[in-house]
């Protein structure tokens, strides 16, 4: 026996190493059919990797301090080597985890991923993307320029809007009767603190949950049907490691490549992914000409303005946004069809995602401008088309003509 | 080398350098990002520019008084020393720890009798080598409370560690070695930078 | 039908209405060329003359001019007052309250006011002050209207005025013309203030040069990395049928 052999064995007697490395990677069967869509998931997590590692740089140098929050960053950008690298790969870190997370949700409502049984990776995926939201919306505020300030006002004054005790909730929240360097502090110790907690607890019950029942495919039938009758592996199955690292590596370095291509010539994505308005200090007193929330928020804030005011409150609004995430939490039980896969369904549901797809993107670039008569009426379709893709999902996915599922996935 | 996988030629030969070649980029892609997050941990340029040599002017010092600077954020004595003090430092050697100035406290053209460039002139650190107090300076020789053979130098008074006029640490002290010279140069006569080698401009550090 | 043509014209107008808010005036296109080394210089120059008097560049440190091709010797001798050390940031000797009391409003920190501002609207802005006798400055601007700022550099423009159109009902501004001539051409004033304008965008983010620089080596070492990764991937996915 070797010695590295003997380690293991000594690891392997109190601490299943080798058991949690067969059960998750080398002996962890997935289907042999993934494609492109298949490698957002751990992209995913490779970003999320970045966030915490540039974050935990970036805390080294930012102060939480309404004072010094502003010329802290500067200070990051210019007097601390290689600041400015750690910081841009933390503003573009945040934005490419949303399109990273919005392409693997879409996947998922491609390939029926949230169908049964695998209801709770789904239903801790929604919550991680709530989780992402509320720690994207924290950290914006920490540079304390214009765009943070005012950004955190009008969402915090979302929770004005809640009856009864909406004012003193908001107070709350800031700790202070406007954005403040105390709303600053508690942003900071969520943004850096709570919520990456939360976060990764909750992908690893997201990874805990998929690798227990095995992942979905393309085609949408489980290759756990089909089992070699000596090994038990799954006929379609392929050990994730080798294959799928080997295969997720070209998918990181590639996306690598999208993420330094942005980073290292366009960190300001034109003004998406750091605005103009952001490059002044924050000022209570003077709000910018046009604020809108960064692009990944702006479908939900099409939807709060689409809505109109009830009783002078903007509460209906808010109950709407809210509304538009908490369906998400029930699409498993809202599909009906016969097939996961939209490779078997019918035609009606492909227009209604292509539907939903078309209206979430137009709300998101109608959140992105000023509010006027025409924009909201689009944003009112729009919205409508939204809700309807949820609500109506149980009546037209029984409906569909489906095709049938092969027995075996299609490769 | 082969095996078979599947009924199929399997060149394990290949397999093992395209994994070599792959983990080695990788690893250059790794230690491509961890350089940057090191680096940043160093002295930034706002710590540097606090840290830049300190230029002052000694020709208000008069003989036998003592000047504390700031550099770095440490208090640099200059004590202008008259030939009485400087003929007493060569008396008590016996009574030190290292009165050649063995040990890597000094630049090496200050590695002399009396530490310094110019006789005169002491440039040392003002923090004790024992736990970082900052010594007093007690000139008067004999002085009542530190014993009649005293020869004037610097008392710490956290724990009693004893420095002669070159800032030479006595036996039997707390202090384990001489006070620290930093580097320094002379730009003119009354002009002293602290910081800065002088042969080369180099900045320390 | 009228809903959708709509719908298109105000796809077709909405980057202009959300990113240009306000700015209805033409801007000019500023000559920014960061590898010009000389224009950076006289730049900054312009900047530390004309500018810093007033506005401050809290973040910026004299030492950093090395990246534009200064020495620390020019530095000391061309660009700092008495008393400051290359280390050292730009800041102004005015206080905040008194930028206040004095222009209506803090003269704000010009660090990355070509971030916040853009180049072609920071090159347009400082060539466009005219004479207002209704200011209190006796200065006026087209983009900025009613701007707190004097026109510093008048003594190198001239003195403009504005020639009027009427639209409707309003007289507008339809340019401006120079009544009193300055100490240099209005071509060679536009090349002062494009060099200073060169500057600023500098100034707003040092380390862009040597970013773009290492962004085309990081991506030519991906492209390396993905061939290899690539050669793995097929190699391995053989077994796969």
């Amino acid at each position: 026996m070797s010695a590295l052999q003997k380690m293991m064995g000594w690891i392997d007697d109190r601490f299943p190493l080798t058991a949690t490395y067969k059960a998750h990677l080398s002996e962890y069967y997935a289907p042999k059919n993934f494609n492109f869509w298949y490698f957002f998931g751990s992209l995913a997590l490779l970003v999320l990797v970045i966030q915490i590692v540039t974050g935990i740089f970036l805390t080294m140098n930012y102060k939480p301090d309404a004072e010094l929050a502003f010329t802290s960053v500067e200070y990051i950008m210019r007097d601390v080597d290689w600041g400015w690298l750690i910081r841009y790969m933390h503003s573009t870190g945040a934005s490419m985890f949303f399109v990273v997370v919005y392409l693997h949700m879409f996947r998922g409502l491609m390939y029926g991923s949230y169908r049964k049984p695998r209801e709770l990776i789904w239903i801790f995926g929604v919550l991680i993307y709530l989780a992402l939201m509320a720690e994207a919306f924290l950290g914006y505020l920490l540079p304390w320029g214009q765009m943070s300030f005012w950004g955190a006002q009008v969402i915090v004054n979302l929770f004005a809007a809640v009856p009864f005790i909406g004012e003193d909730l908001s107070i709350w929240i800031r700790g202070d009767y406007v954005i403040s360097d105390a709303t600053l502090n508690r942003f900071f110790a969520f943004h850096v603190i709570a919520l990456p907690l939360v976060l990764i607890a909750l992908v690893a019950v997201h990874l805990v949950a998929l690798h227990e029942v095995g992942s979905n495919n393309p085609d949408g039938v489980e290759i756990k049907k089909h089992k070699d009758p000596v090994t038990h592996i799954p006929l379609d199955g392929i050990p994730f490691h080798p294959y799928y690292t080997v295969k997720d590596i070209v998918g990181v370095i590639v996306f690598l490549m999208v993420f330094s291509a942005i980073l290292f010539f366009a960190p300001e994505m034109g003004g998406y992914f750091l605005e103009a308005a952001n490059f002044v200090p924050a000022d209570p007193l003077k709000t910018p000409e046009h604020i809108a929330p960064l692009w990944y928020f702006t479908p939900f804030y099409a939807i709060l303005r689409a809505v109109p005011p009830l009783f002078g409150s903007q509460f209906p609004g808010v109950v709407a946004m809210g509304l538009s995430i908490v369906l998400m939490f029930f699409l498993p039980w809202l599909d009906r069809s016969k097939v996961k896969s939209i490779r078997y369904r019918g035609p009606i549901y492909k227009i209604m995602l292509a539907l939903f797809i078309v209206s979430f993107i137009g709300l998101g670039y109608l959140g992105l401008l000023p509010s006027t008569p025409v924009a909201t009426i689009f944003a009112q379709v729009f919205s409508v088309i939204y809700f309807l893709f949820f609500l109506l999902m149980p009546w037209y996915t029984s409906i569909d003509k489906t095709k049938p599922e092969p027995e075996r996935v299609t490769g | 080398m082969s095996q078979e996988v599947d009924g199929q030629k399997v060149d394990t030969r290949k397999r093992k350098f395209l994994i070599a070649a792959t983990s080695a980029v990788g690893g250059v892609a790794v230690a491509g990002v961890a350089v940057p997050l090191v680096m940043s941990m160093l002295p930034s340029a706002r710590a540097k520019a606090a840290g830049a040599p300190v230029e002052v002017d000694i020709s208000k010092v008069e003989p036998g008084m003592l000047l504390t600077v700031e550099w770095r954020g440490k208090p640099v004595w200059i004590v202008n020393r008259t030939p009485e003090m400087l003929g007493m430092l060569a008396k008590h050697e016996d009574q030190l720890t290292d009165p050649k100035s063995e040990m890597p406290q000094q630049p090496a053209y200050c590695k002399n009798a009396n530490r310094s460039i110019k006789p005169e002139y002491l440039v040392a650190v003002g923090i004790c080598t024992h736990l970082g107090c900052s010594p007093t300076y007690r000139k008067e020789v004999g002085a009542a409370d530190l014993g009649a053979d005293w020869p004037g130098g610097f008392f710490c008074p956290c724990h009693g560690s004893r420095f002669d006029l070159a800032a030479r640490v006595f036996k039997n002290v707390p202090a384990p070695t001489n006070l620290v010279i930093p580097p320094h140069q002379y730009l003119s006569d009354a002009r002293l930078l602290i910081g800065v080698d002088p042969a080369t401009d180099h900045l320390q550090g | 039908m009228k809903r959708l043509k709509n719908f298109l014209f105000l796809l077709a107008a909405a980057p202009v209405v959300a990113f240009a808010a306000g700015a209805t005036v033409h801007l000019d296109k500023a000559p920014v060329n960061l590898t010009d080394q000389d224009s950076l210089q006289r730049g900054a120059r312009m900047f530390v003359n004309y500018c810093l008097n007033c506005h401050s560049a809290g973040s910026m440190r004299y030492s950093r001019l090395q990246d534009i091709g200064l020495t620390e010797e020019q530095i000391k001798d061309n660009l700092l007052f008495a008393g400051e050390k290359p280390g050292e940031t730009m800041k102004v000797g005015m206080s905040k309250a008194d930028g206040k009391a004095w222009f209506g409003a803090t003269p704000p920190d010009l660090s990355v006011i070509a971030r916040s501002r853009g180049a072609d609207w920071l090159y347009t802005y400082l060539r466009s002050f005219y004479r207002d006798d209704s200011r209190a400055t006796g200065w006026n601007n087209t983009v900025f209207d009613k701007v707190g700022m004097p026109h510093v550099m008048w003594g190198l423009q001239g003195e403009m005025a504005p020639v009027h159109k009427k639209v409707g009902e309003h007289e507008v501004i339809e340019r401006l013309e120079l009544v009193k001539p300055g100490s240099v051409t209005l071509a060679e004033y536009d090349a002062m203030v494009g060099d200073l304008v060169n500057y600023l965008v500098w100034m707003g983010e040092p380390a862009q040069v040597q970013r773009k620089q290492l962004g085309l080596i990081v991506l030519i070492f991906l492209a390396v990395f993905f061939v290899v990764a690539y050669y793995l991937k097929k190699e391995f996915w053989k077994d796969i049928h």
